[in-house]
């Protein structure tokens, strides 16, 4: 066994918690040991967290878990006021109902969970009975265990093919899975920070990447798609080399040695001539390419096209800067790419994400250590298309968006979000009647473009209930029920480290105190499931026995883990040579060649270009230059904070306090030419609608480039309608069109529109 | 003997967990702080390139976690940096760190007041 980790911040020559049960008693408290997966906080990350519990069962304070051997005892701002959280006098923490006549009004009284239950059972079977089960609608969010419970919350537990996360092209995560899963045959790899290696990165098997890409991302507030972002700052103390390609000037890419901030939306362009300078000056491996990769000669003749010269007049960025950044990470002996959600949020993602994969490809890079890391075949959550078989074909077959979009609707089982509003708001191809809020706020500028008419569409449903925290703007707009949901201090479960989509840790989700009537997802979706769709849930007789099967696939007994807490998955590395990436265990990528697919005959098969392509964005100052006088910024929005969970953590006093206002930023020429000073509430405001934000006069972003907070309302305010907390006035979301969406209905413009910013009172 | 707070700025990132860390340990409301993250940048330089630090500064309040230390454990602030860049010990021992890297600096805060 290997030797303990070096933790950075010294704490092994002071008094510590290592290797102490996940259980134990100090100074009157009751220690408890578990990890962390939203609600509240973050993607599943599993951070470690000691929850101290006094005599009244009361949570009194939260200090991180040392033998987390990830995070390593470190926590962000918002594990750390989870007992602020926790015992909000807002929280909602018991079941709740309110007359259909008083949607909209703060009109709620506390029931039991039985009535509750009674109530959303008796109104779905008589809404699947009279209109079909096909019209009720889940609406999910992303990050906490609720978002990927999306797809079984409808499918399994209410029986409906339309689980929809809201955002207009799923331009989350998704788009970039699709890539992967069509070039590489495997999901999203994320690069290899040592998650799953005992030693971490001192582990023998682990090599530090010469070389950090981060791409479209910004991963120390964000921890996206479950990665620990400050694993970036291990490995560049312990010498990793940083390329930043941002349009902003972020802290990290102060620290880079090159930095190329692209205009927004112009990723592919990038891609296409990084490979062409790879594989005209043979910077490429050799070896793998000849042995595992399919369509080098036409991927080389396609790239060939984009010469590094015009990339950089696309792209707004010196050609010099192109060919070193290049250089640097191919040279390396082993590098990483972190790319990040701006790679899902434009029409043209899925070509840039192609080229990123090409990149990782040719360098030699996919399953190496200190590479990109790729799933095996039996990995990612066990939950993941739970219940779909059991809809049979004509309901599978009724799912929206099948017939214009299937490559979305078949890689995520959800229906095609744009589609689904479209459906909702003319009755086409069929009646929407019901809805389920699992989880998500989507109307307050988290994932719905076009909110208003979200809230319009969702207004009219004859039935609604909610899960959440909070009574959110959505959920006050046209819930019946609110479910009261569990935080990761209250409930039972598991996370897995990325949705489990690459060999890193599983860590146990505890109840440490019990808060109201609180419960979890896992536990929501049984009880409700055996009422309403009960031979799907008849083989668990018990939550435990559920659990098992829809959270660990039966490979782990929660008693177990809860007693270890964390257990890292074995890492093998170079997957492709030892069969283990492929279900008939041949060697290779379990793509239909066998091979990395430089030319995707996935993308080909659902009808897109098998090779990358750049395509400008769809309003842009070359796309739209007669545009440009009225709307001459370039925006982009919902770069991350460390505060806040998108719109999740607005009521709590210490996480308001590091940003209080929304804000958007922009250049001080700009500012100056407006007549903007700092602090300023400004109109923000384009062809499809307008919010007011604060400005942040910031050289952060270029000249002509604005940036956008997102996903904020207004708590302390008005909860009713028509002012639902504020949540219209500041809403970035209002700006983002509807169905600006690729080829295959992925990707939308959330970080590549444009508009015009004005004082707000001229 | 004298304790400190050794804070490498070259790697702060400014997260704020030492903030929060230290009002929720200590209880100190919005508006007061015990440790405040000070922001200096980003501004470019001649050569092209940008200035960006920050750094966490003790505040009168910073007891460096008495409680905590007297039994032998780091302060609150300590324990959660995110990016670990921050060490507790004493004089002697923080200013042989600092020796062996640059962009650092070392704190010796004490709760002080007049009168």
């Amino acid at each position: 066994m290997a030797t303990r980790p070096k933790i950075d911040s010294g704490i092994e020559a002071f008094n510590n918690d290592l290797d102490k049960p996940w259980q134990f008693e100090e100074d009157g408290y009751t220690v408890t040991r578990g990890c962390a997966w939203s609600a509240p906080g973050c993607h599943p990350v599993g951070c470690g967290i000691k929850f101290y519990v006094n005599e009244d069962g009361i949570l009194e304070k939260v200090e991180g878990d040392e033998n987390q051997p990830i995070t390593q005892g470190r926590l962000c701002v918002r594990c750390l006021t989870l007992p602020d959280m926790t015992y909000h006098p807002d929280r909602v923490i018991y079941p709740m109902k309110r007359a259909f006549e008083d949607r909209g009004k703060n009109k709620w009284e506390r029931i039991t969970w039985d009535e509750a239950y009674e109530i959303i059972e008796t109104n779905i079977k008589d809404i699947k009975e009279k209109y079909g089960p096909e019209s009720i609608v889940v609406f999910g969010g992303t990050g906490r265990e609720g978002g990927p419970m999306c797809g079984p919350y409808g499918q399994a537990m209410l029986g409906t093919p339309n689980s929809c996360y809201t955002q207009s092209g799923y331009a989350c995560y998704i788009p970039r899975v699709a890539a992967a899963t069509f070039v590489t045959g495997a999901t999203y790899p994320e690069m290899d920070y040592a998650g799953g290696l005992p030693g971490r990165y001192d582990d023998p098997m682990y090599k530090i990447p010469e070389v950090m890409m981060t791409w479209g991302k910004e991963p120390l507030p964000s921890n996206g798609d479950g990665f620990f972002g400050h694993s970036v700052i291990d490995c560049m103390k312990r010498g990793s080399k940083l390329i930043s390609v941002d349009p902003r000037t972020n802290w990290l890419a102060t620290r880079a040695v090159y930095h190329l901030p692209l205009r927004p939306g112009t990723d592919a362009a990038l891609g296409m001539a990084m490979l062409n300078i790879i594989i005209s000056e043979g910077l490429y491996d050799e070896e793998f390419v000849s042995l595992y990769c399919y369509g080098f000669e036409q991927l080389a003749e396609r790239v060939a096209t984009m010469p590094p010269e015009r990339a950089a007049e696309i792209c707004g960025i010196d050609v010099e800067d192109i060919y070193g950044a290049t250089r640097m990470y191919a040279n390396a002996q082993n590098a990483a790419i972190l790319w990040g959600l701006a790679i899902d949020q434009k029409a043209n993602g899925a070509q840039a994400g192609h080229c990123i994969l090409a990149l990782e490809a040719l360098t030699g890079n996919l399953d190496v250590p200190g590479g990109q890391l790729l799933g095996d075949v039996t990995d990612s959550l066990a939950d993941l298309g739970f219940g779909w078989s059991s809809l049979g074909p004509e309901l599978q077959n009724k799912i929206i968006g099948l017939k214009e979009y299937p490559a979305y609707v078949a890689i995520v089982l959800n229906s095609h979000a744009d589609l689904t509003l479209e459906a909702m708001e003319t009755g086409e191809p069929y009646e929407i009647h019901a809805g389920f809020i699992a989880s998500t706020n989507l109307l307050a500028g988290t994932c719905a473009a076009q909110p208003k008419r979200w809230h319009d569409a969702m207004q009219k449903l004859d039935f609604v209930f909610a899960a959440d925290c909070w009574i959110t703007p959505t959920i006050q707009c046209c819930a019946d029920v609110i479910l009261p949901l569990a935080t990761f201090a209250e409930r039972e479960s598991g996370v897995a480290v990325h949705y489990g989509a690459s060999p890193n840790m599983t860590g146990s989700v505890v109840n440490a105190v019990q808060v109201g009537e609180t419960k979890g997802d896992l536990e929501i979706q049984y009880e409700i499931g055996r009422r309403i769709m009960p031979d799907n849930y008849a083989k668990f007789p018990t939550l435990y026995d559920f659990m098992e099967e829809f959270r660990f696939g039966n490979n782990i007994d929660y008693n177990e883990l809860k007693e270890e807490v964390t257990r890292q998955r074995k890492v093998t590395y170079k997957k492709y040579e030892l069969g283990l990436l492929r279900p008939d265990r041949k060697r290779g990528f379990n793509t239909p060649t066998g091979r990395v697919e430089l030319y995707s005959t996935m993308f080909a098969q659902f009808g897109e270009d098998p090779l990358p392509y750049y395509e400008e964005p769809q309003r842009s100052p070359i796309s739209t230059p007669e545009l440009m006088e009225e709307y001459p910024f370039v925006l982009t929005t919902g770069s991350r904070v460390y505060a806040y969970f998108h719109s999740e953590g607005k009521q709590i006093p210490l996480l308001r306090e590091l940003n209080p206002d929304p804000w958007i930023e922009i250049n001080p020429k700009d500012a100056e030419k407006l007549g903007i000073i700092d602090g300023e509430w400004v109109n923000v405001e384009n062809e499809f609608g307008r919010c007011e934000l604060k400005a942040k006069i910031t050289p952060v972003v270029r000249q002509g480039l604005a940036n956008a907070q997102h996903g904020f309302w207004f708590p302390e305010e008005d909860a009713e309608e028509p002012h639902l907390y504020g949540v219209w006035r500041c809403n970035i979301n209002n700006l983002m069109p509807h169905k600006f969406v690729g080829k295959l209905g992925f990707g939308a413009p959330f970080k590549c529109i444009i508009c015009k910013i004005e004082k707000l009172n001229k | 003997m004298a304790y400190g707070l050794l804070i490498d700025y070259e790697f702060c990132t400014g997260c704020q967990s030492c903030e929060v860390a230290c009002k929720e340990e200590h209880g100190i409301p919005v508006g007061q702080w015990g440790i405040r993250l000070l922001d200096d940048g980003p501004w470019k330089c001649s050569d092209g390139k940008y200035n960006w630090n920050k750094i966490p500064v003790p505040t009168r309040l910073c007891d460096l976690c008495e409680d905590r230390t007297s039994k032998g454990k780091q302060p609150f602030c300590v324990h959660h940096c995110l990016a670990g860049v921050m060490q507790y010990g004493t004089v002697e021992e923080l200013a042989k760190e600092l020796e062996l890297k640059p962009n650092q600096v070392l704190f010796v805060p004490q709760p002080y007041h007049y009168g």
